[in-house]
């Protein structure tokens, strides 16, 4: 908690200097001029999600090896987090695609793959949310997790696999491939800074998640404590589950 | 600046999505915190 105001301070910076430097410093590109200016914060959006989602999958590893809660805590916060991340690239995507393609969006592996993948973590909420028994909602998402994050290599490999209307990878694509420094040094700094507001989020959201633990936890020693007694540890005017802890 | 309307759109989409999902965070541990001090009072005044 002590380290969360100054990794504030440095993000908010460090998000005005990445904006900055991405409007004015990076260099126009030739054909596609001011437009291309979105990929300064479209492909850090994938790297953030692409990291929440790594996350995601070794916590779901982690929980069914070792059945802590803390590891789930985990994986939800990662895919609410990726979710977040992937939302952001699936609307800036097509608002490059629409003046440089002619089109807002097209069905080829890389954005077809990318949307199973929003779909799949989609999934993977609303499951949670329809599973009452702690065990069995941690032990479900889990599994379902790493079943979908089984897409995420797919997402990364489909425009080398296959040929795509999404241009072909331009860091770590092959010979032909590559940026001018003085792109690649500002695309770096965004980088930073959406990888920093993603980690902010994700320490939050996992905070959040433990929080809601420890006051079901709480609710618990309340009910036992009344059947043990005989009566009733909730108040009758109260609910047996709050909206909040949920 | 031709097509500024897109990146400004892609640029204030990026922005706001980080900002209201941060915000509805924020919020809901402030709800968590209220419901966890309220199970405590409860708690304690059955064990009184």
């Amino acid at each position: 908690m002590k380290a969360r105001l100054p990794l504030t301070i440095l993000t908010a910076l460090l998000i005005f200097a990445a904006g900055y430097a991405a409007l004015f410093i990076a260099p126009d590109e030739k054909t596609m001029h001011a437009i291309q200016r979105i990929f300064y914060f479209h492909l850090p959006s994938w790297i953030a999600m692409f990291s929440a989602f790594t996350v995601v999958f070794y916590a779901n590893v982690a929980y069914l090896i070792t059945r802590n809660r803390k590891w789930d805590a985990l994986g939800v916060s990662g895919v609410e987090v990726g979710v977040m991340c992937c939302t952001i690239g699936l609307i800036t995507g097509p608002l490059w695609a629409r003046p440089v393609w002619g089109i807002w969006w097209t069905w080829d592996a890389r954005l077809t793959s990318t949307f199973i993948l929003w779909l799949l973590f989609i999934s993977y909420l609303l499951l949670r949310g329809l599973i009452e028994d702690p065990e069995k909602k941690a032990s479900l998402s889990a599994i379902f997790g790493i079943f979908a994050s089984l897409d995420i290599p797919l997402v990364y490999l489909s425009n080398r696999l296959w040929r795509t209307q999404h241009p072909q990878p331009v860091i770590l694509g092959g010979p032909n491939s590559g940026l001018a420094p003085m792109i690649a040094k500002v695309l770096l700094l965004c980088v930073i800074a959406v990888f920093c507001v993603m980690i902010l989020v994700l320490v939050d959201r996992y905070r959040l998640e433990m929080l809601r633990n420890e006051c079901a936890e709480l609710r618990f020693k309340i009910e036992s404590r009344g059947s043990e007694t005989g009566s009733y540890g909730l108040a009758a005017n109260q609910p047996a589950m709050g909206k909040a802890g949920r | 600046m031709k097509n500024f309307e897109f990146l400004f759109t892609a640029w204030m989409v990026v922005w706001v999505v980080f900002f209201v999902y941060e915000v509805s965070v924020a919020r809901r541990i402030s709800q968590v915190r209220q419901e966890i001090e309220r199970l405590k009072q409860q708690l304690q005044q059955g064990q009184d």
